[in-house]
């Protein structure tokens, strides 16, 4: 069966992206932000995951107004990078993987959450640089396919903390009812703290920033009781988008280890958090993969998912 | 009609695009999305207020996207990532947008962000609750806070701010 191994929190500031683009890497300011995601890409070279689902907000490229959907699933073969008005950004064409893309959305939608599906669209910076900091910058291809989901946070209200978390957990019981072995790694992305709309333009919380990080790793369900006002009055009102890494989150393990984690301010007007997160039990797929690589079936932790998959499926039906 | 009052109104200098507003900035916004394209941002820049017709703005809406006031543009209805198209059209940065709508020049803004951004110190709130929420033994149904009305919402629960870690970076 196909399993979620970690989650991954990333930033996707477009500056990061033009930074990418331009060759500015090297530079002192640029420099302080690339340098902590060093760790993040040899972790993901050796993670090396068959799939990557990606949560992350459209920024007025795919979407206008004349279409707001609160979950859009790409369960498309390809999604071209968008023209964010100075071209489309010089990354590869990112691979959908539309079997397990069309999976998860008939799982998830029985399970109540009434996705999107998008079976045409073109992805801006924040799929594509959170992209670029995990998997680099390579050339013709992205070393996996990519499942994205596309979540609105751009119009008030987005979908609560609380139904991001629920979502997650509704994905991961869709990704374990898939019955191809592949190792999954899913991304939340935005945030962390930043507001770059209105006079207050420029806000950024470290201290809030740093609690959040701390709550995803060792109290995630304390999270997903923050209300909205909290989000916008503390972490700016384009901060909300934090509530993207409650999908994230809700998909892995209750525990889970935190195996690296970086904060740094600023990028161009936002605060950078990255933090990727590892299910204690990477290998408690029953799939033959799984289990070689571990030498042993580890019959106790089948029976934790399976325990853990049960109490989920009641929780997300509520 | 008058805006109905938002909890989140009560957030200084800050317009959220909320549902009303994205109903009623629809024309801004779809004008700065056709800013995408090269043959609509020559029209405009050939002619602003005719090419503005094609999108049905209020005189207001109009007037403030002719004077390129941003933070008006907002409160009519616009959303940033629309009107920072409007923005590029102009040849402006971002941080010359952002910078122009907090009143500051860009290299003070730029400053201000190098040190560390604007301190939410100060800029939580219009009517004074202006600290962190705190956690209080007698909240009733703090897990419903999201749907509370503004005067219960100070006595909400919260989490804490005061316990986080400095240190920026652990393995």
């Amino acid at each position: 069966m196909a399993k979620i191994v970690a989650g991954v929190g990333s930033s996707h500031v477009p500056a990061i992206g033009a930074a990418l683009d331009n060759g500015k890497t090297e530079e002192p300011y640029w420099k302080r932000v690339f340098s902590g995601f060093e760790k993040s890409k040899k972790w993901m070279a050796e993670t090396k995951p068959d799939v990557a689902i990606v949560v992350y907000n459209d920024h007025a490229s795919a979407f206008s107004v004349e279409m707001i959907p609160t979950f859009a699933l790409g369960c498309a073969a390809e999604f071209p990078p968008a023209d964010e008005g100075w071209g489309p950004r010089p990354v590869p064409v990112v691979e959908g993987h539309p079997a397990l893309a069309a999976h998860i959305a008939q799982s998830v939608i029985l399970d109540e959450f009434d996705l999107t599906i998008v079976n045409k669209m073109e992805v801006d910076h924040g799929l594509t640089v959170p992209m670029n900091l995990l998997f680099g910058q390579p050339k013709d291809h992205w070393p996996c396919p990519v499942i994205p989901l596309a979540v609105n946070v751009v119009m008030y209200p987005p979908p609560t903390g609380h139904r991001c978390y629920m979502l997650g957990k509704a994905i991961r019981k869709a990704v374990e009812s898939y019955p191809e072995d592949l190792k999954v790694v899913i991304f939340g992305t935005g945030g962390l703290s930043h507001q770059i709309s209105g006079p207050r333009a420029g806000l950024i919380n470290s201290k809030w920033d740093k609690a959040f990080l701390d709550g995803l790793s060792k109290d995630p369900k304390k999270l997903t009781r923050i209300p909205h006002i909290e989000y916008m009055r503390e972490a700016g009102a384009e901060g909300i988008e934090m509530v993207m890494w409650l999908i994230m989150r809700g998909a892995l393990d209750d525990k889970v280890d935190e195996v690296y984690r970086f904060y740094t301010v600023p990028a161009s007007n936002t605060a950078v958090g990255h933090i990727i997160l590892e299910n204690k039990h990477k290998a408690a797929g029953k799939g033959k993969r799984a289990a070689a690589r571990k030498g042993a079936a580890h019959k106790g932790r089948l029976a934790a998912a399976a325990k853990t998959t049960h109490r989920i499926a009641s929780k997300g039906t509520r | 009609m008058a805006r109905t009052q938002q909890d989140y109104d009560d957030i200084p200098g800050t317009f959220v695009f909320d549902a009303e507003r994205s109903r009623e900035g629809y024309g801004i916004n779809m004008f700065c999305m056709s800013l995408m394209k090269d043959e609509n941002r020559r029209a405009f820049k050939a002619d602003e207020a005719e090419y503005l017709k094609r999108y049905h703005l209020t005189p207001e809406q109009a007037d403030a996207v002719l004077k390129r006031d941003y933070n008006r543009m907002l409160e009519l209805g616009g959303n940033i990532y629309f009107t920072s198209k409007l923005g590029a059209t102009d040849g402006h940065s971002f941080q010359y947008l952002a910078a122009l709508m907090t009143g500051s020049t860009q290299p003070d803004y730029a400053a201000m962000m190098l040190a560390g951004g604007r301190s939410v110190e100060g800029n939580r709130s219009k009517s004074g609750k202006d600290k962190p929420v705190k956690a209080k033994a007698a909240t009733k149904g703090a897990a419903r806070a999201k749907s509370k009305p503004a005067a219960a919402r100070a006595k909400s629960k919260s989490k804490s701010t005061s316990k986080s870690k400095s240190s920026a970076k652990r393995k």
